[in-house]
């Protein structure tokens, strides 16, 4: 065991660094810094540039587009791709749907749809929670009946992330309502979003943000071949793809950029003409978060390391998302206390040593209370590890 | 990075593991307490035969080389079983400091001992009003009839009643806490002039009060150079810092699976009490904190062996074994508490090994500098 980086490592994070530097568009990167809307050009336009680098999707396999690096590269770039200010890879048709086809797709499926999630032809959003069925998924209802070749959807979903953008769209969909269990008659579905009968609905969140939506089917008519696995066998997949969703949420790279940042930002307020960052009492509760960080770090690579020897993801995913999201969380609270009372204005009036990255922490602030809701809430997350890591 | 123990850490470890297994169980423990050693000879004597007394220190007296990372997984299984062997004082400080500081001779007359199990250490370092700070030493030492004379009170001196010989920090110049002037005197715990009062510590340890009524030492006690120890104390504090880290880890993970087994077992309301999601949640939130424990221990157990190779800067060494420290202790009393509270009635009894580890997690967050002290030298090297 040695986790200082070895000098392979470091030639690594170097030729990830010189590739971002050369190759981040200006733009992208100041959207990113000062926390502006991305654009689904913005996005795609920072995914095509990976993918034309072969970046784009590490964890895949090799054959399909993968990079085979070790849970330490793939740590490195993506600590460096964050602390460099790029855009994220939206996690929906790379790390989620992509996914879930290279383990239970069809060949035919796997061909049609791994070549443009990897090219960044298609905006992909994920059709899980309904209004009636949030932490209790298995509970879903929107349905979907076979008719000769084509299933015919009804029914609605909710908190679709960035739904606004999307071309298409995996959704849970029951099949079967007269099973005893509610988990069975579930399927796995991929629908093009521009098929007549869908309408998308945006829901503005606290922060006055549009980034969620409400999908509405209306007997919306999808090839049976959009079929994922077998009918009635969705919730298998459906526990797999939540796996690889919790994967996505410690956000350890973006969270130590931030740190840097309100470090920055501590160094350069005066408090009665000291820096904040020597106020004790602020100064001990970002130490402990950045501790936290710290420990998290290694805790992931740990885990990254045990997944790739024995090609799982273990039930401790769950508690990653826990600590990252509340690191996350304590982040933009300490940096809305570090701006201080103008924190209040719903984007300011700008001035000198006022930049837009400090406007907008209020909003982030309410922005980020969703982290520890999502991907199954923070809750939900302790009764998954008590039961399958515990034996409760 | 490589985050696999080795074949030889690991066997290291499953040695250990069956050492505690049958001379360490919890009746057995007892007994060690009771007796007048206040440690098991028997499994020392079977530590050494498996060179963990031998494993970090220097190859040319008798040691391997080895670092912090090569002592975790034996240092979290001595957690597990709450094992009192002295083994951080000796190797984790005693001796790391003969091997930083010493002439060649000093070397080789106390290493070779150490590394075969006959010698026992104790660093004699804090005082009364130290608290944790290194620098804040009191006693002197001056130069008399061609070697030194000690003068002074050295404070809760863990394992000393165990050592054959002390490893006493001394002033030759400067004040208290001013880190120039200390050095360090290795003297034999039989010594003419030096007075123990022996203490049991609260997690069953021996320790003691010295008085150091000028003790007469030759010329040769004084390791390596006059005034020039402050900074191997440091290193060998954070060596030692480390350890008890890892050690910690151990215990939160026993206090940890005792508790799940009460959870699973204890029956109220007809049910196991572990069906109860406000609990469920408590002991998920336990293992948490015990698992970013390790990971920052591991973290600066890697800083601490690559600072002693020169190929990391001592602030980055200080600011992560700090960053364990504060994680560490925060974790130990989270889990320790949580521990005791979930066990019932049940955890407040001394028949329960979970409140021995309690006292033991307890004690290891109140030494080698607490969370308040590590928090403020992280800030201090960020």
């Amino acid at each position: 065991m040695d986790l200082n980086l070895s000098p392979q490592e470091l030639s690594f994070r170097d030729e990830v660094r010189g590739w971002l530097s050369a190759n981040l568009p200006d733009d992208l990167r100041a959207k990113v810094l000062d926390y502006q809307e991305l654009s689904k050009e913005d996005l795609l336009r920072w995914h095509r540039t990976l993918a034309a680098r072969g970046w784009v999707a590490p964890a895949w396999p090799v054959e399909w587009g993968g990079t085979g690096w070790s849970a330490v590269e793939r740590y490195i770039f993506e600590e460096e791709t964050a602390m460099a200010g790029a855009p994220p890879v939206v996690p929906f048709g790379v790390t989620m749907c992509a996914q879930v086809l290279l383990k239970f797709g069809s060949d035919a499926q796997k061909k049609r749809f791994l070549p443009r999630i990897y090219n960044g032809d298609d905006f992909w959003c994920q059709g899980y929670s309904e209004p009636g069925s949030g932490s209790d998924l298995a509970s879903l209802k929107t349905r979907a009946e076979r008719r000769g070749d084509e299933y015919v959807v009804n029914g609605q979903k909710i908190w679709t992330t960035l739904g606004h953008y999307g071309d298409w769209i995996f959704c849970l969909v029951r099949t079967d309502s007269g099973t005893s269990k509610r988990q069975e008659g579930i399927s796995f579905l991929l629908i093009d979003m521009n098929t007549p009968g869908i309408t998308v609905r945006p829901l503005i969140l606290l922060d006055e943000g549009h980034e969620v939506n409400e999908v509405f089917f209306d007997d919306v008519r999808v090839p049976a071949e959009n079929l994922v696995y077998e009918e009635n066998q969705g919730w298998t997949v459906a526990k797999y793809l939540l796996g690889h969703e919790r994967l996505n949420t410690g956000r350890i790279g973006q969270s130590r950029r931030e740190i840097l940042r309100l470090r920055e930002l501590a160094a350069r307020t005066l408090v009665r003409g000291r820096p904040l960052l020597d106020d004790v009492r602020f100064r001990d509760r970002l130490s402990r978060v950045e501790i936290e960080l710290m420990a998290l770090e290694i805790t992931n690579m740990l885990f990254f390391d045990e997944m790739r020897l024995n090609g799982k993801i273990g039930p401790e995913v769950s508690m990653h998302k826990n600590r990252g999201t509340e690191i996350q969380q304590a982040i933009t609270e300490l940096m809305m206390q570090a701006v201080g009372p103008r924190a209040q204005a719903f984007k300011p009036i700008r001035y000198d040593g006022f930049d837009e990255f400090m406007a907008s922490s209020a909003s982030r602030y309410f922005n980020f209370r969703k982290t520890s809701i999502y991907a199954g809430s923070n809750e939900i997350q302790r009764n998954i590890f008590a039961k399958m890591a515990l034996g409760l | 990075m490589d985050f696999q123990y080795t074949e030889e850490q690991q066997l290291l470890a499953d040695s250990v593991a069956r050492l505690a297994e049958q001379h360490y169980d919890f009746e057995a423990r007892k007994r060690v307490i009771a007796s007048e050693a206040g440690h098991s000879a028997e499994a020392w004597r079977q530590l050494a035969e498996l060179g963990l007394t031998a494993l970090t220190l220097p190859a040319e007296h008798g040691g391997f080389d080895g670092g912090a990372l090569d002592m975790v997984a034996t240092m979290e299984t001595l957690g597990q079983s709450l094992m009192l062997e002295p083994l951080v004082s000796t190797v984790g400080l005693g001796a790391r400091l003969i091997a930083r500081l010493g002439h060649n001779a000093q070397r080789q007359a106390l290493l070779p001992a150490v590394a075969e199990g006959s010698l026992i250490l104790a660093l004699a370092h804090s005082e009364h009003d130290s608290r944790h700070d290194p620098a804040q030493v009191s006693t002197r030492a001056e130069l008399h009839a061609g070697g030194w004379r000690l003068r002074g009170a050295k404070s809760l001196v863990i394992d000393a009643p165990l050592a054959g010989k002390l490893i006493v920090s001394a002033r030759t110049a400067g004040e208290s806490a001013e880190a120039a002037g200390l050095s360090l005197f290795v003297v034999d715990a039989s010594a003419s002039g030096l007075r123990m009062n022996t203490l049991r510590t609260q997690d069953n340890r021996r320790a003691a009060d010295l008085t150091l009524e000028g003790v007469q030492l030759p010329a040769d006690a004084l390791l390596g150079e006059a005034g020039q120890a402050y900074e191997a104390i440091v290193e060998a504090l954070d060596f030692a810092t480390v350890l008890a880290c890892a050690e910690a880890v151990g215990a939160m993970r026993s206090a940890n699976l005792a508790t799940l087994e009460y959870l699973k077992t204890r029956r109220q309301f007809g049910v196991p009490i572990g069906s109860f999601q406000a609990l469920q949640h408590r002991l998920v939130d336990m293992f948490v904190s015990a698992e970013q424990a390790r990971s920052i221990t591991l973290l600066a157990c890697s800083r601490v062996d690559a600072a002693a190779l020169g190929e990391l800067a001592v602030a980055e060494r200080m600011r992560t074994v700090s960053a364990a420290k504060v994680k560490v202790s925060e974790a130990a009393r989270h889990v320790g508490q949580e521990a005791i509270q979930l066990h019932g009635g049940m955890g407040m009894t001394q028949e329960m090994k979970v409140a021995h580890t309690f006292k033991r997690l307890t004690m290891i967050a109140q030494t080698l500098g607490d969370a308040d002290w590590h928090l403020e030298r992280f800030a201090a090297n960020s």
